[in-house]
């Protein structure tokens, strides 16, 4: 049995159509972003998740409501899958007072902690601990099959937050799993300047948690990996760390033309692009036929384009209604003359 | 119980918390069955079982794990086991807890405590007082109480409130510092206390040095007859700014003492906002006396100099009291 026909068994066909067409929604939406911030219409920078729709999307759909996850800057469709809204993307980014974070903070640093959705910071491996603090409330709390899952590049393994977080989560046995995008550079920095074990996944014997390897450009694996792994934590079997390979397809932010990258990464297997093998793969299954595939990028073009031009025009927060206080506690405030 | 110390209220406070409400909880080194570095954990997680957790050696990890507890609506207590590994976990403490009702909405309500401040021979990195490097980040409150009655009524309230909290409790007062009982009532958080009421010189001050202050106080009105009014601060952020510019307007003159190193620290802050708000209140520049400008010496000798004492403190006040 081929392992795409497995991986077809375990996530079910619909469920790949549907993991498609959130790839697809994050990717068009990225598309749009990238011409915005050209246009100008974006303050401060774009981090785009191209090449790495797969293995995040696999995150997302695998989470359930309840659940506890925190993404991290190449995360659109993970994201997406989780419940963020095209809506909400874009108000974070072109800085419209009705989004989440309401101009006080911008682009990939969003989420909604209430809603199990938590807004990174931009300090690689902080969120690490945040979400196995989160599952360690909720088991003292007597809520259990809850999952918390956070995502991670292959430079944010090499911050002393992933190792304490990963060891604490291990210590405690908690239902974390951490997903490693190993996209080859950590903004130009190349693996062999990041770390010297022949894998990332080897680490997960280090800290005494399941490790799993995915192929991070094909949809199908990522599915069972990332599902499996997301099951097996919900199961009562402690962390997991998912690695997986991959190539960022786009600079670290739009403002980085990648120059550093080195070409040939293009021309192997890590470097194909996982919206087109899943697109393939649809169509060598019969899961999808060519004319949907254009239907589907069609419906998200337009949804897009609707929504950016409708953001476009909402309100810029307004500095003479901000509150300018960093407290709740409203009496603590102190005073400066 | 005839007497209580600093040390125990912090114990009891602790107790009290748990004991009032489920969501509380206490995550640090040593804090579980061995009650801590200084025992203010001491028989909690037999009391309290599977609330008062052993956390790995990751100051960052405890920091960021409170964190990720408090958005889930927990209530966790850390004790960082000197206020010194708090640089460990720094990250999370400024950047992620006190961003997080700023960006989010979601209420953060951590409270850090920090064992701080120096005691005979502990040195460079077993001694600090970092009450300044909090109390410059938006979003966190900072409290440095300095009597066994606020050790207990501030750790409560910091519990309850919804705002991360760095509670800077001093290790020298642990054990010296008695009180008959514990209060039942207590002034809020946000309020600075006079001391010692005065009317020649105002000297304004917090945590252990309150004791060196208000004892050169006592040998000042022995010895050359001035009576000086002692503020003490009790929390550094919120900061009474009212209550010190009132003592201020009595005595015409300030002295601000503070254990911690002088750069950026709360005693120029204190002076900052009195030349600001009350430059015609003066009647001399006002002062500050600070610990000296180098990492906290290990020996005694050198320490007992490092840090402001009553008679650096008297020394000082008499010099601004001829001004």
């Amino acid at each position: 049995m081929s392992e795409v026909v497995k991986a077809r068994e375990s996530a079910g066909r619909a469920e790949l159509v549907r993991a498609y067409r959130i790839m697809l929604s994050a990717r068009v939406l990225e598309e749009k972003l990238a011409a915005l911030y050209r246009g100008g219409k974006i303050k401060g920078g774009v981090f785009l998740g191209k090449g790495q729709e797969a293995l995040s999307v696999s995150v997302g759909i695998h989470l359930r409501k309840g659940d506890i996850f925190a993404p991290l800057i190449r995360d659109q469709a993970g994201r997406m899958a989780f419940g963020d809204t095209i809506l909400d993307t874009l108000r974070t980014y072109l800085g419209s007072s009705l989004g989440s974070m309401h101009g006080r903070d911008g682009n990939i640093h969003r989420g909604r902690p209430r809603e199990g959705y938590y807004a990174m910071i931009s300090h690689l491996g902080a969120m690490v601990p945040l979400v196995a603090g989160g599952l360690l409330a909720r088991r003292m709390r007597g809520e259990n099959g809850v999952v918390g899952a956070t995502c991670i590049g292959d430079g944010g393994t090499s911050t002393g937050a992933f190792h304490e977080g990963l060891n604490a989560a291990a210590v405690e046995k908690l239902p974390l799993v951490v997903v490693v995008a190993n996209n080859q550079y950590a903004y130009s920095t190349p693996n062999d300047r990041q770390f010297a074990c022949a894998d990332l996944v080897e680490r997960a014997a280090g800290y005494g948690v399941a490790g799993h390897k995915a192929d991070g450009t094909d949809l199908a694996e990522c599915m069972r990996v990332v599902g499996g792994a997301i099951d097996a934590a919900r199961k009562g079997a402690g962390p997991q760390l998912v690695v997986a390979d991959l190539l960022r397809l786009v600079g670290h932010g739009e403002h980085d033309d990648a120059s550093y990258v080195d070409p040939s990464f293009r021309k192997q297997h890590v470097g194909r692009d996982c919206l087109a093998v899943a697109a393939e793969m649809l169509v060598a299954e019969g899961l999808a036929t060519e004319e949907q595939l254009a239907g589907w990028r069609d419906e998200a073009e337009l949804e897009v384009d609707e929504i950016a031009a409708r953001v476009q025009r909402e309100p810029e927060p307004d500095p003479a209604e901000e509150e300018w206080t960093a407290l709740s506690t409203r009496e603590l405030e102190d005073h400066f003359a | 119980m005839s007497e209580i110390t600093y040390l125990e209220a912090i114990r009891e406070a602790q107790a009290k918390a748990l004991a009032a409400d489920p969501r509380v909880f206490i995550y640090g080194q040593d804090v579980g069955v061995f009650g801590g570095a200084f025992k203010a954990t001491k028989n909690l997680a037999k009391e309290f079982p599977g609330r008062v957790m052993d956390a790995p050696l990751s100051e960052d990890a405890i920091v960021g794990m409170a964190i990720g507890a408090a958005i889930e609506g927990a209530r966790p207590i850390v004790e960082m086991q000197f206020a010194d590994f708090s640089t460990c976990g720094l990250n999370q403490i400024v950047n992620q807890a006190a961003t997080l009702y700023y960006r989010t909405g979601v209420n953060c309500p951590i409270v850090v405590r920090l064992p701080s401040g120096g005691t005979p021979g502990s040195g460079p990195f077993h001694s600090q007082s970092m009450e300044a490097l909090y109390a410059h980040y938006p979003g966190l409150i900072v409290m440095t109480p300095a009597t066994v009655e606020d050790a207990y009524s501030m750790l409560l309230e910091a519990v309850a409130i919804e705002d991360p909290v760095i509670f800077c409790e001093h290790k020298y007062l642990y054990y010296h510092l008695k009180a008959p009982m514990l209060p039942d009532v207590a002034m809020p958080v946000g309020k600075a206390r006079i001391a010692r009421p005065g009317r020649d010189l105002t000297i304004v001050t917090y945590s252990a040095m309150l004791h060196e202050s208000l004892a050169a106080a006592e040998e000042i009105a022995e010895m050359d007859g001035f009576e000086i009014e002692v503020v003490d601060l009790r929390s550094v952020k919120p900061l009474d700014t009212d209550t010190v510019l009132a003592s201020v307007a009595r005595t015409g003159r300030m002295l601000c003492v503070g254990e911690a190193w002088p750069w950026g620290g709360v005693c120029a802050e204190v002076i900052a906002r009195v030349m600001t708000e009350g430059f015609g209140l003066l009647d001399a520049p006002p002062q500050r006396l600070n610990a000296k400008d180098t990492p906290v010496p290990y020996h005694p000798a050198l320490w007992g100099t490092h840090r402001p004492t009553a008679s650096a403190i008297v020394a000082a006040a008499r010099q601004l009291l001829e001004t």
